[in-house]
């Protein structure tokens, strides 16, 4: 700092009091507590009485908990099933938004919409939904001559499926960061393939896959990581039932931390949650070496 | 085959593609439509009339009055007035605290900056709940908890790395002329971000105004975490306690009248300003380049 000239080092110093805020915001509430939360997690903790240090025992209980198990499962499963499915709509459905056609813009919106819709309110809207004797999905299926009477989330079977369906609904997001990906390929490209004699399939294949590429990686490792976090719709419409079948680690480390008051273990929790993000989010930007093209790296 | 005929084949052929995704999109539209059509019926139907099979899509007569009911069993009034204070108080911090700090990053040099630059932005992917103890036991020990202060303190440190990497983004675009023409005339930094750079800046603040509006209408873990008493609770948490609070009467008309009416400020937000609304989420899909 001494050896920037004047107006520079004024400069620099009005730029960390800018700064300030979100520095100390960043110590208070982000990487103290990050700290915080490793050291409370060694510790026993019942919310009303003295912390106590006991080691690693929090981790070897989690270890022999079966809950903890079945909530890692269930997780997994609404991750590894629920992500796919829902970048795989969203793609379609940009690929759809891009096609030149008349009123297109009231389709987006239309498409967009249940994206922003409160996710206690959703949640509501889909329990009514979801009921097994004068919900709307059955309603449905009996119009195509389904009469069957399926009870979704109240099924152990079928609970986690019908979250994901409903998750389904709320793709919008992903749906306008692809369709802006998809309208910043530049048209020369595919000019060029047609002059080449390209079809429909090989312009998708060569030019739209690639080119899109960064924007499905971007949705991809965000879905991972707000997947992994899912609550409010367990919290709301299940409480984590039937059998169990939908706690999920974020409900559980809940129930842990403000329902049963073990501030240790509910730390320990969010630390083992957290690894798991950390690795698949690393193994993610591993992998995408293999599929994500950026054009800069060409362009140099 | 003469030209005529190839053109008209192809104009056939577009005519028929054209025709297909129409009928595809508006298909999956209806779909995704009729949850909220589903709702805004039911929440207009008599008692009772919601448990009919096959369900009666048209109520009768229209209980407008179910919307009145459902609002005043709990006091959404008082919800609603937690709920714009912890949004106007917050809003007001992070627009100051995060145009701050994005003015710095996008125009001022200072040693540090990139790193700085990357740790704020590798903080848009942390999980929330790894902080969620240490700082319910921070607030708890300030005598905060049941109060609005959690809600609304943490944004006035830095608004959150989403915004200080719109503001960023968004001054960046700004030419560099205007401050250089500025720092001639003996003007500091200070005077530069808030009488010229703030000033051409109505569209990012707009869509800060509205992403802050929608995020704490929507936020339930923290109200949850926080506020216990009644008068306290916001809107989402009402609307939560309003469902535990009728599930064993099962009276789906009021509860679908509370969720839409909690619902369409957000429907009108989007509405009015829908150009921004859209840009700030393209915005949220480039902070991973």
């Amino acid at each position: 700092m001494n050896r920037l000239p004047g107006y520079k080092r004024r400069e620099a110093i009005n730029a960390y009091i800018m700064l300030a805020p979100w520095i100390i915001g960043f110590i208070a509430f982000t990487a103290g507590p990050m700290i915080a939360s490793i050291v409370i997690s060694f510790m026993d903790w019942p919310l009303l009485q003295a912390p106590k240090w006991i080691g690693f025992e929090n981790y070897k209980f989690m270890f022999k908990d079966e809950l903890f198990w079945i909530s890692l499962y269930n997780t997994i499963y609404y991750t590894v099933i629920g992500v796919p499915l829902r970048v795989i709509a969203a793609l379609c459905v940009a690929l759809a938004m891009n096609l030149k056609l008349r009123g297109i813009s009231v389709y987006r919106t239309i498409y967009y919409v249940p994206s922003i819709t409160p996710a206690v309110a959703s949640s509501i809207m889909w329990l009514w939904i979801f009921n097994p004797d004068f919900g709307l999905a059955n309603a449905l299926l009996g119009y195509i001559g389904i009469h069957s009477r399926i009870r979704w989330i109240y099924d152990p079977a079928l609970s986690k499926p019908s979250l994901i369906l409903m998750s389904l609904w709320g793709i919008g997001g992903m749906m306008i960061i692809l369709l802006a990906g998809l309208q910043g390929i530049p048209e020369q490209l595919y000019e060029a393939a047609e002059l080449d004699g390209a079809g429909l399939w090989h312009k998708f294949w060569h030019i739209t896959l690639p080119m899109l590429s960064p924007s499905i990686f971007f949705v991809t490792i965000m879905q991972v990581i707000s997947s992994f976090q899912v609550f409010t719709q367990a919290y709301v419409m299940t409480r984590g039932g039937p059998a169990n079948s939908t706690l999920f680690l974020v409900l559980y480390l809940y129930q842990n931390g403000f329902e049963f008051f073990r501030m240790g273990y509910a730390s320990s929790l969010a630390w083992a949650l957290f690894m798991f993000v950390l690795v698949l989010t690393i193994l993610q930007f591993r992998g995408s070496r293999y599929w994500v093209f950026y054009e800069g790296e060409l362009r140099g | 085959m003469t030209m005529m005929n190839v053109k008209e084949n192809r104009k056939i052929r577009e005519i028929i593609w054209k025709t297909i995704a129409y009928i595809v999109i508006t298909g999956f539209g209806v779909l995704l439509i009729i949850p909220f059509f589903w709702a805004v019926s039911t929440s207009l139907k008599p008692a009772g009339q919601e448990f009919t099979y096959p369900p009666k899509w048209i109520p009768e007569p229209f209980m407008w009055e179910n919307y009145r009911i459902a609002l005043t069993l709990l006091p959404f009034a008082t919800f609603l007035k937690n709920t714009l204070i912890i949004t106007i108080l917050a809003t007001i911090g992070s627009v100051l605290t995060a145009s701050l700090a994005g003015y710095a990053f996008a125009r001022l040099q200072f040693p540090g900056k990139n790193f700085l630059f990357m740790l704020c932005l590798s903080t848009m992917m942390l999980p929330y709940v790894v902080t969620l103890i240490p700082t319910f036991i921070l607030f708890r020990w300030l005598g905060w908890v049941d109060t609005l202060y959690p809600l609304i303190v943490p944004s006035w440190f830095g608004g959150g790395a989403f915004f200080i990497f719109l503001c960023r983004q968004f001054f960046m675009t700004l030419p560099l002329d205007y401050d250089d023409a500025a720092k001639i005339d003996g003007a500091n930094e200070w005077y530069i971000y808030s009488r010229i750079i703030m000033p051409l800046s109505q569209p990012v603040v707009i869509t800060m105004l509205i992403f802050n509006f929608v995020n704490h209408w929507n936020d339930f873990m923290g109200p949850l975490v926080y506020l216990h008493s009644m008068e306290k609770r916001t809107i989402a948490i009402g609307l939560r306690t309003f469902l535990t609070s009728m599930t064993e009467r099962s009276d789906w008309n009021y509860l679908m009248a509370a969720s839409v009416a909690t619902t369409i400020p957000i429907l009108v937000a989007f509405f009015v300003a829908q150009k921004y609304f859209i840009r700030g989420v393209v915005m949220s899909g480039l902070a991973g380049r």
